[in-house]
């Protein structure tokens, strides 16, 4: 179908950005790679009366290390995280979800930074971001301000931006000497995820000293699951202890009902894909 | 006369690439969607968001005021030259057959009905314009639910009719004279198996979304339309419109797949008929594809309870089938005939003494269902692979056994069913062998039994579908006797022009098929010319005025008698020029690779080149001959044509998500002769993906006010490659018998044998843990419950396993 008619702007760096959302109000939604906005545009589900494009914003591109951190620029398309060297070796995490992304047409448009900013709990980012406690650096008419993971993702297709602000990159630490995993449960290969489940293990020896856990699409936003993480917090890594610590994996969800998956269902795979996760995380 | 015993194989037979694929996989093509002519205005429908409701207030005006909009009308407008939409097989005589209003005129009956029309100077301006329409509706009570739309309270979808039941057909082959009784045969049964099984709705999916573009301004009407069937469209807009069949013309140019889909007369093409007479000027209309999924027809959608008698020994006595089938709201060309298409097929290849079949009708809010990819065909294939699975269970009997003691064997044919119909050629026992052998069937049998024993978290299944189906449709006489309006004819024209080419009229209408090849192949056997020198034309009906289009694996197994039948007469005419030519008597020559010689002389003969020149220049013709080498053909098939196979499929289902992995998938099936490998290759993987779609992923759903809920590709899981496995496919070769080429029709097996193959398999790999059923599509999540409702079973029976 056809979106609503709108006015178009392509700022050339972050402040033009933020005072051009300013100008517009609030009516105006700013375009990363389009894949979740332009379809929601052409069935009318949302009907902005500007669209600000940040595709042509150099600083919002690309990888980059500072000192234990790797910042992400938001607009840096999936396909390049998923090829990106520091990403493979420092947050392998992200590119283990990210290659469960839609198809390769969407990875070569849709942006890391726009999938978490679009908040949807069924995106495979958000949970990736909340299990590494990334950070959300966002420029608005006040400046810049840092936004914890845990603080940005604030309901369903709700985030901590407000909508004169910009997403402009997201630091993530890097993990060393963590295995990770980001186990998918979905109908078709292109499909959102009905359960998905970020997982990162740091291992000594036979024992697991940390676990972080997130969970994709088993709330109106990632859920941290932290009687799994607390429960293996120095148990020993085996089958048995991964098994025991995920009973635990759906506490505090509130999983929905829909066409695609009932709630119980979700339920039951939050425990099994968690399981799934730790174990290839932690290889057992 | 012997026209190509010599040559046969020189090009039918070999795997040529396709003539169509450069403009087609490039895009320079002219799709509907493409056209644009002088003065052309874009429209819009408004359709209902209401299931059900009657129209209290619609007024357009306000969208006349917007920018860009030259016109706007409503159902209303156009109640007195719009047509009613046309229904061509009213299966019964009592059938119930409502009025079917192109643009709704007081009552809107499915969500999607179009109610409105906007035209405007681009098609975003008529999109902007639909919303400033003001339209208010009262709304009336739904019914969505079959059997519920049945009770005798039930809200009526037309309530002039007074019912929601359309029809009820019956099959019964004590009373046809065909069989035995199914109610003795119930009486004196060893073993009786029933089951319930749901064909759920299904969205034909393809690429090209349709479109239509109408030009009213010279001496015909000219319609482009993204159709299978624009010869069929011509009729029926005539016979509906009043507009005399002459003044109209129909052009199907390249058309981006159907699978059934496009086997209709839509309301738009319709409403964009009218627009382009109302406004005196070139209308198109293109539907997005949320539309073609919200009102374009729909398939399947039936409920079937099936019973099966059999001795203890495995011998089956008599299958029943009872039947609803989901019109939806209205009649499409042939919703009521659809699942009747597959009422002779519930004994398949086996030999069921006793038969009856029972299919009603049922009129529900929702989107009309009619022809989808094997129509009727899948679903009978369906309940009688899985009821013999059942069977199989019952009597502890391995399920292949269990089918080979049952089905017609090699030697008996032509062998007639108690249904009525006769077989005409099959060797199940050869495809069934050979598709053991590639799928490696033994060894999984046993890898089956030790995932069992040791309880693995992922179970094997083995799924079976021994299937054949009925298709090149069809006999024009059974057509007659199943009410039907139509025949089953098709034509073929050769035209000779003076360089030597050819060109070759049809009236199939391809949409994917690659005709063009295929026929190019054909023609080229049959009048010894080279490949390169023959051109297909089809779909326009200026160029080809007679035809029945492609639908029921029809195109090859009745287009394709006709053309080599048109062939015929152009070898048959040729020969008293080429005799002329070389100065003997004509029954001194044969026609060998291309060339008349004299028999038994290997000098220089003449070619159909030669005679085409002579022809043309008409200096030295023989007394008496008509200056025409050109040979028309129309051929009415005395039978159907049955392809047959055996489709074999091994899943792995993880016991602990419900996730169905499909293995390894092999196809063996036996169409008759081949024209080209490969695109016989390209029909059995695509209609084998189409049936694993209905197998495990694809369902339509309302809510219940009667919203599509799965109005967009995110919520209809279509499965893409990335889902399936790689298919394993051979056939065997045996040829119909009814005509000169052999052949049987490919375009619908691979759907039809496919899906109960998948969900033999995933039921077989849970069977021993007590699930006996799936329904469709097998999700995850069903499998889970279904896992989950079996323990709970079983723990209540304190047998748990």
């Amino acid at each position: 179908m056809i979106p609503v008619a709108f006015d178009y702007s392509r700022p050339a760096g972050v402040d033009e950005a933020v005072q051009t959302l300013t100008d517009a109000g609030e009516d105006a939604k700013v375009l990363a790679g389009g894949q979740s906005l332009i379809p929601m545009l052409r069935l009318r589900f949302a009907a902005p009366s500007m669209l600000v494009d940040l595709g042509s914003i150099g600083e919002m591109h690309g990888v980059r290390e500072d000192g234990d951190d790797l910042v992400i620029g938001a607009m840096t398309t999936h396909d390049e995280v998923l090829k990106n060297p520091l990403i493979r070796a420092h947050a392998p995490l992200i590119a283990q979800a990210t290659a469960t992304v839609a198809d390769r047409q969407v990875r070569h448009l849709g942006t890391f930074g726009g999938s978490l900013a679009h908040a949807d709990p069924a995106g495979d980012m958000p949970s990736v971001a909340t299990a590494l406690d990334a950070t959300f650096e966002i420029a608005g008419p006040s400046g810049r301000r840092s936004v914890a993971a845990s603080e940005f993702f604030v309901d369903y297709l709700t985030s901590a931006l407000e909508p004169d602000e910009v997403l402009v990159s997201v630091r993530v630490p890097k993990l060393a000497g963590w295995g990770t995993h980001y186990e998918k449960f979905n109908r078709v290969a292109q499909a959102w995820a009905l359960v998905g489940v970020a997982a990162a293990v740091r291992r000594n020896n036979g024992t697991i000293e940390e676990a972080r856990v997130a969970l994709t699409n088993m709330a109106s936003k990632p859920v941290r699951a932290h009687g799994v993480e607390e429960a293996l917090a120095g148990a020993p890594a085996t089958a048995e202890s991964l098994a025991a610590a995920c009973d635990h994996a759906a506490e505090g969800t509130e999983p929905t009902s829909d066409a695609s998956a009932s709630a119980d269902y979700r339920t039951h795979l939050a425990t099994v894909l968690t399981r799934r996760a730790l174990e290839s995380a932690a290889g057992i | 006369m012997t026209v190509t015993e010599e040559r046969t194989g020189a090009e039918v037979g070999r795997d040529r690439h396709r003539k169509e694929d450069a403009r087609l996989i490039t895009g320079r093509t002219m799709w509907t969607e493409n056209l644009s002519l002088p003065g052309m205005v874009h429209l819009a429908i408004l359709r209902s968001p209401m299931a059900h409701a009657r129209i209290t207030n619609l007024d357009v005006s306000p969208a006349l005021r917007l920018p860009g909009v030259v016109e706007a009308f409503s159902g209303r407008d156009v109640a007195d030259m719009q047509g009613s939409l046309p229904c061509v097989w009213p299966v019964t005589e009592d059938i119930v057959m409502p009025d079917y209003p192109p643009l709704a005129v007081d009552e809107v009956r499915h969500t999607g009905e179009p109610v409105a029309v906007v035209a405007a100077r681009d098609r975003a301006s008529a999109q902007d314009a639909l919303e400033a329409i003001e339209i208010d509706y009262e709304p009336l009570p739904v019914v969505l639910d079959m059997e519920a739309a049945l009770a005798d309270d039930a809200p009526l979808v037309h309530g002039e009719k007074g019912t929601n039941r359309c029809y009820t057909w019956v099959l019964d082959s004590a009373a046809a004279g065909t069989g035995d009784d199914v109610a003795q045969a119930e009486a004196d049964a060893e073993v009786v198996v029933r089951r319930r099984f749901i064909q759920q709705r299904l969205i034909p999916s393809f690429m090209e979304p349709r479109s239509v573009v109408v030009d009213p301004t010279g001496d015909q009407i000219t319609v482009w339309s993204a159709t299978q069937v624009p010869h069929i469209l011509r009729i029926l807009l005539s016979m509906s419109t009043g507009v005399a069949e002459h003044k109209i013309r129909v052009i199907a140019p390249d058309v981006g797949g159907g699978f059934g889909g496009k086997l209709q007369v839509t309301p738009e093409e319709f409403i964009a008929f009218a627009a382009a007479r109302r406004f005196g000027r070139p209308v198109k209309y293109t539907e997005s594809r949320s539309e073609t999924m919200l009102s374009g027809h729909h398939g399947r959608d039936q409920i079937q309870d099936i019973t099966v008698t059999a001795r203890r020994d495995g011998t089956v006595t008599g299958i029943s089938a009872k039947l609803l089938a989901n019109m939806g709201a209205y009649l499409g060309i042939i919703t009521p005939g659809t699942p009747l298409l597959g009422a002779f097929m519930y004994g398949g290849i086996y030999k069921f003494p006793a038969y009856r079949l029972e299919c009603t009708g049922v009129f529900t809010n929702t989107t009309k269902t009619d022809a989808y990819r094997g129509a009727g065909r899948p679903e009978a294939t369906f309940a009688l692979e899985r009821i013999m699975d059942e069977l199989a269970a019952e009597l502890d009997m391995e399920p292949m056994e269990l089918r080979r003691r049952n089905w017609i064997t090699h030697d008996e044919f032509p062998f007639t069913t108690s249904a009525g119909l006769t077989y005409d050629s099959g060797n199940y026992e050869a495809a069934t062998d050979k598709a053991m052998e590639m799928f490696g069937y033994d060894d999984l049998r046993r890898e089956q039994a030790e995932r069992r024993a040791s309880g693995d978290r992922i179970q094997l299944g083995i799924g079976i579908s021994t299937y054949t189906e009925m298709c090149g449709i069809a006999p024009s006489r059974v057509l007659g006797q199943l009410r039907y309006a139509a025949g089953g004819w098709e034509a073929a024209s050769v035209r000779m022009l003076p360089t030597g080419k050819v060109e070759v009229v049809t009236g199939t209408s391809p949409h994917g098929q690659s005709h063009e090849t295929a026929w190019s192949q054909i023609v080229a056997d049959q009048l010894g010319v080279d490949f390169a020198d023959i051109e297909v034309l089809h779909g326009d009906t200026r160029t080809s005025h007679k035809g029945l289009d492609t639908y029921g694996s029809r195109s090859l197994a009745v287009g394709g008698i006709a053309l080599v039948n048109a062939c015929q007469k152009v070898v048959d005419k040729a020969k008293p020029i080429a005799a002329h030519l070389l100065e003997c008597d004509p029954a001194d020559l044969e026609f060998v690779e291309g060339q008349y010689r004299v028999k038994g002389s290997p000098g220089a003969g003449k070619t159909l080149a030669d005679c085409a020149l002579a022809v043309f220049t008409s200096h030295d013709l023989p007394d008496g001959v008509e200056p025409s080498l050109d040979g028309d053909a129309t051929f009415d098939p005395e039978n159907f044509s049955y392809p047959h196979g055996t489709h074999l499929c091994a899943t792995e289902v993880d016991t602990e998500t419900g996730r169905v992995t499909i293995r390894s998938y092999v196809a063996v099936d036996d169409v008759g002769k081949v024209v080209n490998p490969t695109i016989v290759e390209g029909q059995v993987h695509g209609g084998v993906a189409q049936g694993i779609a209905q197998a495990l992923y694809e369902e339509a759903i309302y809510d219940d006010d009667g919203n599509l809920m799965t109005g967009t590709f995110v919520d209809y899981t279509l499965p893409s490659s990335a889902d399936l496995p790689d298919f394993t496919t051979d056939r065997t070769e045996t040829p119909a018998t009814g005509h000169p080429l052999g052949t049987k029709g490919v375009g619908e097996a691979g759907t039809i044998a496919s899906t109960p193959a998948v969900v033999n398999a995933v039921v077989d790999a849970l069977r021993h843990l007590g699930v006996n059923d799936v329904r469709m599509p097998c999700t995850p999540e069903r499998v889970w419950q279904a896992i989950r409702n079996a323990q709970g079973n079983a723990q209540e029976g304190g047998d748990r396993p």
